[in-house]
């Protein structure tokens, strides 16, 4: 299974905002986890498909240079629970940028409904103030998520 | 904006930033042993001070970078206990920071308690003139 919280991004604006969309199906494993006979999508992974929206916005806002890692969720209010058949939407955007990292927030929506509110922080952890070091290659951004943004950046009718 | 101001200012970013109450934010409070700040904190504290106060806070003009540097340096730090040349760089990377309580017994294990709220007070007064 990949760990992919998000379908598709339905906007983009560099540096600034975007939204994503995730279809809940009842064929996810996870959603069994929770309550027996009642599957919801666990808050943990609704604050995953935000944070993989964030990420991916706060890493292309360094052309995609900087391991962008979550490293605090400073805020997550829940309103309501996600089920089977919904849509979900994830609206992030960039409230602070700078070398070391970045601080986000935004809402998870289902059809205009309000089901969460999250503000999260990003560290470029190869700029951490203590010095310390990771592997060179960009281990953060796998093609799984580069790929998605390249699929919204083609977007238009796909001539067969 | 006078020095109460800019106190009460940094108190409500420090009770946002590390989820703490007001009552734990006084001036001598030490930001990792009592208030329990960690190294993404940092950063959150920088930003809400930017946002807080308008103004810039350039990297390591604030929190220190690269202490590990210093206290393994030989030459800064031996037996545990900061020489007079370490004194002289930990003052020189931290220059809002009151040393006279440390200098009395320059244990390096308690260099983590020289950041407290002072500490941003007297960044904050000195950079936006208060």
């Amino acid at each position: 299974m990949r760990w992919i919280w998000i379908d598709k991004f339905i906007e983009f604006t560099p540096r600034t905002s975007a939204t994503t969309v995730k279809n809940v199906t009842l064929a996810e494993e996870h959603l069994h986890d929770v309550y027996p006979d009642f599957p919801i999508v666990p808050h943990s992974l609704l604050v995953e498909g935000f944070a993989q929206t964030a990420g991916i916005l706060v890493g292309e806002a360094r052309n995609f240079a900087e391991k962008v890692i979550l490293a605090k969720v400073s805020k997550a209010t829940f309103h309501r629970l996600v089920r089977p058949g919904d849509t979900i939407q994830f609206a992030a955007k960039i409230d602070q940028l700078s070398e070391q990292g970045a601080s986000t927030s935004g809402k998870v929506t289902c059809d205009g409904e309000l089901v969460a509110e999250i503000e999260m922080m990003f560290s470029h952890i190869d700029q951490n103030m203590a010095g310390l070091e990771f592997p060179e290659h960009n281990f953060v951004f796998t093609e799984q998520f580069t790929e998605l943004l390249k699929g919204y950046r083609a977007a238009g009718a796909v001539a067969i | 904006m006078t020095r109460d101001e800019v106190y009460t200012k940094v108190q409500g970013v420090l009770v946002d930033a590390l989820g703490v109450d007001e009552e734990e934010v006084t001036p001598t409070a030490t930001l990792k042993d009592d208030l329990g700040a960690e190294s993404i904190d940092y950063l959150d504290i920088v930003f809400r001070l930017e946002k807080s106060f308008n103004i810039k806070i350039p990297r390591g003009e604030l929190f220190p970078e690269d202490l590990e540097a210093v206290r393994n340096d030989p030459k800064y730090v031996a037996n545990g206990v900061v020489t007079p040349e370490g004194l002289a760089e930990f003052k020189r990377r931290m220059p809002y920071t009151d040393f006279s309580e440390f200098e009395k017994d320059p244990q390096v294990e308690k260099a983590a308690t020289l950041l407290t709220v002072d500490t941003i007070t007297n960044y904050v007064v000195a950079k936006v003139g208060a």
